[in-house]
């Protein structure tokens, strides 16, 4: 088995609206200091065996083209092996 | 002099006119309440309309149950005054926790807008007291995060103090737990509900007028109470 | 480094990126003309986004002149051509302000963030003239249905126009879903927004007054589309990978929403001079604008510019496409009760600059200067091109090519299996899956929204005054025939809106072609707006502003040439609105207008054969004029049960689409002499089913005898089917099954 966090967010670039509305609300909440928020999404997919070579170039591909809109996200990915 | 109900208004809130005129359709007097203000302003009863308050960033209604508005609606609801969330209002009640459980993405994944059917299950309460129970009723629902949730123990609870006041009949729109449309608080004086009732008030705009005696309702309630 | 003027004064002969930037030689040579030196570089940025096609209109503003030379006489237009949007007056005081836009380009590249970023563009649009929104309309194209592109774009256009229109508010109450291969990689997405105000609170994008401040307000300017107007607009799109996709504007639609309030609060405490939105070319548009309708000069202070990006360039400020944001010029003494209620929304609002009396635009970024132009030379005197245009070689063969010998069916049963094929094509299919994801109650004030032939919205709750919209093409007859195309556009929405029972009184447009570059695909426009400016003309309702979308082709095969016509209308009371469906059995059927052996361009001729050729059905617009009068007097005087236009389908799928909409079946009977596959496919044009009860028909048929209107009594309502007398009957239930089942089979789940 093993672990697969695909962490998307916004390109640093694009707007992030529900990040903005966040960070107003933590400010109103008493936060001081809040210079930024960027809200993103997480997935964690469990998969069987291993995930090397042609598998983990394919959870890459499918992290760039399904997970994450590539014209407006960055992904990141990282393997956890998983008991 | 008519009951005094306070209609709120959150940035993104987008029924808050249609809010106000349901009630002044029933008879009643809308009073507009602003979210960035504690004064309640005396009213008699309050309507949380719906919405899109702070865009349901972060989560629908995540943001503003913290709005200065929120504090004076929440304890009012604590000692009996009648309140009254739509849609995104039912979103902010459940995020304020004055009513269990909470409300997902439809499961359709998609925004719906449709005319929708609905059985009043529960007519004791202080906003549905002008329909008569299992009456059935035809009023806009427009969500995009509808979808009622709640761990069985809390249904179970619900159902058995009969605190659902409305349950969708032939389609379930947004794949709400056991059809749940509304729900209500022990007391019955703080009603959620998913549909739009304030969009039934007049022939002309809605497809029935079978959502005035919501409003109606608390009009009721206020002059026997 | 920055580039400054006094640095372009001193190094004139620097070579600058011209043509990167989309600009031809003689463009170029012209800016250096103007200035007597080298442009800046923000110089060069400005010009170069306000003189592309989609901002300047160079390639059709001799076409579009027509518009206004042959505009009928009418005292309802309060603000003509060249504003933000034309403004209608509709009695008591009220004016109505309506515009269509197109944002096709953006939406092929994100579907979901171009769709949402049209909507907002033309509400802002409505917002700047001083209006509040009261609804949108959504005029969509596609590839075929089931082509995979289509499976891409559809769902995210749709859930972008949803995702922004609902959480701004504003009901949607109808549009156009039409699908057609050429629109394959070029699929359409225009917009249309309607706001209304008092006479009163009418306001312009102007900087008048000496001394008085610009004010940028709303969102903060990031690296949203920069050069995306003028590159993704103006040049043919071609597909790469996703890497060299560039870089899209983001909508915000909550703060959107903010800017509504925002807005419409100091309007009306009277504390703006003047207003102009951001859109295509940002701050480079807005400030160039306003300075030029002004008093002259304007001197900007560009670094004040609240940044999200904090590493821009003062090039990149001044061409950025960050959604959300209006500029507001405001007198010193009004500043601090203006800034006061742009706060109490949450929205952030920075001085930017100042009108003066230079009759020069400058800008500056930290105290050196970066632009020093005539703001017209900008604004409006931006190149204008007489292109050639050919009639297309293969236009005669197209006309020859007539559907006259296509097989028809010849027995009931045939027609039967027609009909209910024909009721599920995807162009005629319900459309619900699409239109149920958008609010069509929000406000309040919705009387009749999509399936119904226009869209009315009441505007005054007390008197009941209201308008009715409705927006058309078909680009199949506008391929036949541009000139009569448009006008055949023109005709149906001017229909559509008098079937409701309201008065037409004015009209927008969204013209949507190939690339101007291709003298035919300039043929068939110069030729759509011919057409659409003289049928204006004889209708007698002016156009009041619009949008023109070029380059919408994929190689050398271009779109159906698609001039979409919105028509807005007024009606005096919407409790006398006719609705599109019959109410009870029993009530009489009658068709209004003549009926011909008209197949050529018609759905029939598409779905079932795949065939366009021949020429469109006549238009006659007299014809038109006399049925509206007809249907609008009905309305009023309240003798007219139900009423609906007939356009793609013909007669069958009329009273299909009633039948549907209302549960009720109806029995009609093919009038004598008539072909029964005429009678109920056929599209000729200037027909509407209309339903009476029996307490009114004396009087109904005395109107329209009066009026010259052909009218003839067709059958009943009743029963649980449609049935042609002698030829065949379906079942609601059946026809049901067929309209309802064509879009979720390729997008549910």
């Amino acid at each position: 088995m093993a672990r697969v966090v695909v962490d998307v967010m916004l390109k640093p670039e694009i707007l992030d609206p529900q990040g903005r509305a966040v960070q107003g609300a933590l400010g109103r909440l008493g936060l001081s200091g809040v210079a930024d928020v960027r809200q993103g999404k997480q997935f964690v997919i469990q998969v069987d065996g291993d995930l090397t070579g042609d598998r983990l170039a394919l959870m890459h591909k499918l992290a760039e083209e399904l997970l994450s809109n590539p014209v407006i996200e960055n992904y990141s990915l990282t393997v956890e092996a998983d008991a | 002099m008519s009951a005094r109900i306070g209609v709120v208004t959150f940035p993104g809130t987008l029924d808050d006119r249609d809010a106000a005129r349901a009630v002044r359709i029933a008879g009643g007097e809308p009073v507009e309440l602003w979210h960035g203000d504690d004064d309640i302003k005396g009213v008699d009863a309050v309507i949380l309309p719906g919405g899109f308050s702070y865009g349901d960033y972060l989560r629908c209604g995540a943001i503003s149950r913290f709005a200065p508005v929120m504090n004076s609606i929440i304890d009012g609801a604590k000692g009996g005054l009648p309140v009254l969330g739509i849609c995104n209002g039912f979103q902010i009640l459940v995020e304020s926790h004055l009513l269990p459980g909470a409300l997902m993405r439809n499961e359709s994944r998609h925004f719906i807008c449709r005319d929708q059917k609905l059985r009043i299950e529960n007519a004791d309460s202080m906003w549905t007291r002008d329909y008569f129970k299992n009456q059935e009723i035809v009023v806009p629902l427009k969500n995009g995060e509808g979808n009622y949730f709640a761990d069985p123990a809390t249904l179970d609870m619900l159902e058995g103090e009969g605190r659902v006041v409305a349950r969708y009949l032939d389609v379930n729109p947004n794949g709400s737990a056991r059809d749940i449309a509304g729900i209500r608080n022990e007391r019955g004086n703080v009603v959620g509900l998913m549909p739009h009732p304030e969009h039934a008030v007049e022939s002309l705009t809605g497809p029935t007028t079978e959502g005035l005696p919501f409003f109606t309702s608390v009009l009721t309630s206020l002059v026997s109470a | 480094m920055t580039d400054t003027v006094s640095a372009a004064q001193a190094n004139p002969d620097a070579s600058q990126p011209f043509a990167e930037l989309g600009l031809k030689p003689d463009e170029y040579e012209r800016i250096r003309e103007i200035l007597g030196r080298r442009p800046t570089s923000s110089e060069l940025a400005m010009y170069s986004v306000m003189w592309s096609e989609h901002c300047s209109y160079k390639s059709s503003k001799v076409h579009l002149r027509q518009f206004g030379e042959k505009a009928p006489k009418t005292d309802a237009l309060l603000v003509g051509i060249g504003e933000n949007a034309g403004v209608v007056d509709i009695g008591d005081g009220w004016a109505v302000t309506f515009k269509v836009e197109s944002h096709n380009h953006p939406s092929y590249v994100e579907p979901y963030q171009g769709a949402a970023t049209g909507v907002g563009g033309i509400v802002r649009d409505i917002i700047s003239m001083g209006a509040r929104p009261l609804a949108v309309m959504d005029p969509l194209r596609f590839g075929p249905l089931d082509a995979p592109d289509t499976r891409r774009v559809l769902p995210g256009i749709v859930s972008g126009i949803g995702g922004y229109g609902n959480c701004l508010g504003l009901p949607n109450i109808g549009g156009e879903v039409v699908f057609d291969a050429t629109y394959l990689g070029n699929p359409l997405v225009n917009a249309l927004c309607v706001g209304s105000m008092r006479h009163e609170d009418i306001h312009l994008a102007s900087a008048k007054g000496i001394g008085n401040l610009v004010v940028l307000y709303g969102a903060r300017t990031g690296g949203d589309g920069i050069g995306g107007v003028s590159v993704l607009a103006s040049e043919t799109f071609d597909a790469d990978g996703p890497a060299k996709r560039p870089s899209v504007q983001v909508g915000d639609p909550f703060m959107e929403k903010l800017l509504i309030e925002a807005t419409l609060e100091v309007l009306h405490a009277g504390l703006v001079e003047g207003i102009q939105d951001l859109g295509g070319a940002g701050i480079s548009c807005a400030t160039s604008e306003l300075a030029s309708n002004g008093d002259g000069g304007m001197n900007v202070w560009l670094d004040r510019v609240l940044l999200r990006d904090q590493t821009l360039s003062p090039e990149e400020i001044l061409m950025s496409e960050s959604q959300e944001r209006m500029c507001a010029i405001v007198t010193p003494a009004k500043l601090d009760e203006f800034m006061a209620l742009i706060k109490k929304w949450d929205v952030e609002a920075v001085v930017i600059g100042e009108v003066n009396a230079s009759g020069r635009l400058t800008v500056d970024w930290h105290g050196e200067q970066i632009v020093d132009v005539p703001p017209r030379s900008v604004a409006h005197d931006g190149p204008v091109y007489e292109r050639p245009y050919h009639r297309p070689s293969w236009q005669d063969s197209l006309q020859a090519d007539t559907p006259d010998s296509l097989p028809r069916p010849t027995d009931g049963e045939q027609l039967r299996a027609t009909l209910i094929n024909l009721i599920g094509a995807p162009n005629l299919a319900s459309k619900a899956w699409i239109t149920d994801q958008y609010d069509r109650y929000v406000l309040g004030n919705t009387v009749l929204a999509q399936p119904e032939d226009a869209g009315m919205i009441r505007v005054d709750e007390t008197t009941g005054r209201g308008v009715a919209i409705s927006t058309d093409c078909n680009g199949r007859y506008a391929k036949l025939d541009p000139y009569n195309g448009a006008k055949l556009a023109l005709a149906e929405s001017y229909r559509n809106v008098s079937v409701a029972g309201a008065k037409p009184l004015a009209v927008t447009n969204c013209l949507n072609f190939g690339s101007p570059e291709d003298p035919e695909v300039m043929w068939q426009f110069s030729e759509a707006c011919r057409g659409l400016a003289d049928g204006c003309l004889e209708l007698g309702v002016p156009v009041t502003g619009g949008n023109v979308s070029f380059y919408n082709q994929t190689g050398d095969t271009a779109i159906l040439p698609t001039p979409v016509v919105g028509v807005l209308a007024v009606i005096d009371n919407v409790d006398k609105r006719t609705p599109m469906a019959w109410s009870a059995p029993g009530q009489i059927v009658y068709l209004l207008g003549d009926t011909r052996d008209e197949f050529a361009g018609s759905e029939w001729a598409h779905h079932v054969h795949g065939h366009l050729g021949g020429l469109p059905p006549v238009v006659d617009l007299q014809r038109e004029r006399v049925l509206s009068e007809v249907l609008v007097a009905a309305s009023l005087s309240g003798t007219i049960a139900a009423a609906h236009d007939i356009s793609d389908g013909g007669i069958a799928i009329t009273l299909t689409e009633m039948a549907m909409k209302s549960g009720i079946g109806v029995k009609a009977s093919v009038p004598a002499g008539f072909d029964p596959f005429v009678f109920c496919f056929a599209e000729s044009t200037g027909r509407a089913i209309a339903v009476v009860t029996a307490a009114h028909e004396s009087v109904f048929i005395a109107s329209c005898s009066t009026a010259g209107l052909p009218v003839t009594r067709l059958g009943e309502t009743g029963g649980d089917a449609v049935e042609i007398v002698g030829q065949f009957s379906a079942s609601i239930t059946e026809l049901r099954r067929s309209h309802e089942a064509t879009i979720p089979a390729i997008f549910a789940n």
